[in-house]
């Protein structure tokens, strides 16, 4: 047992931070959130090449099929950076689409789609020339993100997988005000064709890549969660009140060291179920990941005071995009029935 | 990052178990709690099954009598135990995990001599006079004084919170050799001794807890002689001494109890169902929040012992941050298992009934959360000395 980032793994997380530094800086970010809405909504799609042309979509495609052939372990260490840095987009679901690109490559098909475009939509995916978005109608039935800039949307119904035009599905979707103004989100008519009153299937390929975008998805809320615990402790430096650094004061310390706890003990989790990919193990990761993500940018805003309710701050972004991602995929409802339904399940678990 | 066991690892462990599975038959009964003399009989028992099977002092270094064991091979010692049913290292944790270690790294060469031996074996107990009355959090301000008359050292003032006093043959003793004043900060000034408890001026009186038992001890030193030759360390130099022990901690210190946190979760659910509270939503996804945090705390325990296993050190951010998730969500799965048993949760005769009381040690104990959040705020986050 050696439960630690490999060298490799470090040069990897230090290397997609490195990127979205000087891709993403904090300007970029501020230019999505600060202009108009309208352009708020759009999707550079010259940095989502330049991520493609990294291998952020590709981390998991075998090299055969032109990827980078490594595995969930470094796919949640490269999310786990674009959450730090709240890099938009639909990322989770592209990733996912190349990963199918890959099987497709190697002689599988997508299941439930004939069109031989897609084909070609889905390697599009590995390159980051392609934008995928996804619908979820077996599971949270979140909506839908970055619709109007996506060419595909992944659809995963309780056990079929699809990949279907954006613009079909944008007929039948309404745009919603997105609380977060760097996800734009349409809310789409529930398909009747394509839901199963059992609920989403527990195995198959669907039930795989729901849970493999719960934990990518949890991967980019603990970089979140990391980040605000950082913003918060370097503002409680700099703060000071009643002449000297609030960070002095217990009330303030104690508030941040509850938050690195929250983040600590996600990214244990979060990190093993990269490795075990056993369903329970996902769950708990995507359970308190989330949980890190809302709570320690609740208490980000709380450590900034008033600075912290300003649209100047940033602190109100990852709150916002915190509560996007903790509503799609699995949400915490879902979590927790499938960690109860563990704990009285005969199959013997990892503890 | 592997999750993954080594051959040797797995081998191991299944040595381990294969032992685990012969030996625990021929445990006599336990004793009753308040039967202190059965229940160090008890634990120094199973203390030389351990030893005569080369698992005593796993993780003490060799040239200690120890078997010199990794922080993983410990981890799966600890699960095994525990897993099996086997006994707690009860009577013998201060010598095997305090008072042991540190005279191993600061003692003389006799002073290992003379007192290791007897704890690996379990033929010595050993209990902490440490925190006092006034002294709890605040622990170097601890003011039970020590007098040298020749080659003696004479204490005297009062300890708390001694688990196994009662039945302890030594003491690890915290005393303070010299005044605090300008030129000396309470941390310095504080020396080591060991103290046999049978030397005339020692009163033991048990200290009962609100729940009930006495567990813990108070200790009052009358006048107490201790021979020099009994220091660790120099004088005015022990809390140098005490906190070196600290660099024995491999993560490893709450797994038996991770482990027990599963299972107890698990008869939760499993009493949930029988008594119709698993159809209650809000219970049942309680306990499936519970779910998660036991596998967080299992996961970070594995992730501080590989970092310690890789630093050799001590968990860094690890070992704080553990305490403080580990001892609230003790207290939340007790929580839980009230609202489980229902009106029952009033009947102290009740095993979680019991450990829900016992529980609400888990934040004070070893530091309370509020001393524990100190650490991590100004010791791993940086922030400035807290007031």
């Amino acid at each position: 047992m050696d439960f630690q980032l490999t060298d490799d793994q470090r040069a990897l997380r230090a290397g997609m931070r490195e990127l979205l530094e000087r891709r993403f800086p904090r300007a970029r970010l501020r230019a999505v959130v600060d202009g108009d809405a309208e352009r708020g909504a759009e999707l550079d799609r010259a940095l989502w090449r330049k991520l493609g042309a990294a291998g952020l979509f590709a981390l998991r495609v075998p090299e055969s099929a032109g990827g980078v052939g490594l595995g969930l372990p470094e796919a949640v260490l490269a999310f786990e950076e674009a959450g730090r840095a709240l890099l938009p987009g639909p990322l989770v679901a592209t990733e996912l689409a190349a990963g199918l690109s890959g099987a497709l490559a190697a002689g599988g098909a997508v299941p439930g789609s004939s069109e031989a475009g897609l084909s070609g939509l889905a390697a599009g995916a590995v390159q980051g020339e392609t934008v995928v978005t996804a619908l979820d109608e077996g599971g949270a039935r979140a909506p839908v993100e970055h619709l109007a800039c996506a060419d595909a949307v992944l659809a995963l119904g309780p056990t079929t997988v699809g990949l279907i035009p954006a613009a079909e599905v944008a007929r039948a979707a309404e745009p919603i005000r997105s609380v977060d103004p760097a996800t734009p989100l349409h809310r789409t008519a529930p398909n009747r064709a394509r839901q199963d009153p059992a609920g989403p299937s527990r195995s198959g390929i669907a039930a795989r890549l729901r849970r493999e975008a719960a934990l990518l998805t949890a991967a980019q809320q603990l970089g979140s969660a990391s980040r605000t615990v950082e913003l918060a402790v370097d503002h409680a430096k700099r703060r000071t009140q009643f002449g000297r650094p609030i960070g002095a004061f217990q009330a303030v310390q104690h508030l941040c060291a509850q938050m690195l706890v929250r983040a600590e003990s996600s990214r244990s989790v979060v990190y093993a179920a990269a490795v075990t990919e056993d369903p329970g193990d996902i769950a708990a990761a995507k359970l308190l990941a989330d949980e890190a993500a809302v709570h320690n940018a609740r208490d980000c805003l709380q450590v900034h005071g008033g600075m912290g309710f300003t649209w100047e701050a940033d602190v109100h972004l990852h709150l916002k995009r915190a509560w996007v991602r903790a509503g799609q995929w699995q949400c915490a409802a879902a979590a927790e029935e499938e960690l109860a339904a563990g704990l009285v399940s005969t199959v013997e678990t990892c503890l | 990052m592997d999750l993954a066991f080594t051959e040797d690892e797995e081998d191991f462990r299944h040595r381990l178990r294969a032992w685990l599975a012969d030996a625990l038959p021929m445990l006599p009964d336990r004793p009753h709690p308040a039967d202190w003399p059965g229940r160090r009989a008890y634990d120094c028992g199973w203390q030389r099954m351990l030893h005569d099977a080369g698992y005593a002092g796993l993780h003490w270094p060799k040239d200690a009598g120890g078997q010199g064991a990794t922080p993983t091979q410990h981890l799966i010692f600890l699960e095994e135990t525990e897993r099996a049913g086997a006994p707690y290292v009860g009577a013998g944790f201060v010598g095997l995990l305090h008072a042991g270690p540190t005279i191993a790294a600061e003692g003389a060469a006799e002073q290992r001599a003379r007192w290791l031996p007897p704890i690996l074996r379990g033929d010595e107990v050993w209990c902490q006079g440490f925190s006092e009355p006034d002294a709890g959090s605040d622990l170097a301000s601890l003011r039970t004084r020590a007098v040298r008359d020749g080659d003696t050292y004479v204490v005297s003032g009062s300890k708390i919170w001694t688990s196994h006093a009662e039945i302890a043959d030594w003491c690890e003793l915290l005393v303070r050799t010299a005044p605090v004043n300008a030129d000396t900060p309470k941390h310095r000034g504080i020396t080591w001794l060991a103290m046999p408890m049978d030397a005339p001026g020692v009163t033991v009186r048990p200290l009962r807890t609100l729940a009930g038992t006495a567990e813990f001890a108070e200790m009052f030193l009358d006048e107490v002689r201790v021979p020099v030759t009994h220091r660790v360390g120099e004088e005015n130099d022990g809390w140098r001494v005490t906190m070196v022990t600290l660099s024995f901690e491999r993560g490893t210190a709450f797994v038996g109890e991770v482990v027990a946190c599963r299972r107890v979760l698990e008869a939760l659910a499993r009493t949930a169902k029988a008594n119709g509270r698993w159809d209650d939503t809000v219970l049942r996804r309680r306990l499936g929040r519970l779910a998660a945090e036991c596998a967080a705390l299992w996961r970070l325990t594995q992730w501080n012992v590989s970092e310690a296993q890789r630093t050799g050190g001590v968990p860094g951010v690890g070992g704080s941050v553990f305490k403080l998730r580990f001892s609230q969500v003790r207290q939340e799965l007790y929580e839980a298992a009230a609202e489980v048993l229902g009106p029952d949760a009033l009947d102290a005769g009740q095993e979680w009934v019991a450990d829900r009381l016992s529980s609400l040690s888990y934040t004070i104990a070893a530091g309370t959360s509020q001393i524990q959040r100190n650490i991590v705020a100004e010791r791993i986050l940086g922030l400035p000395k807290g007031r």
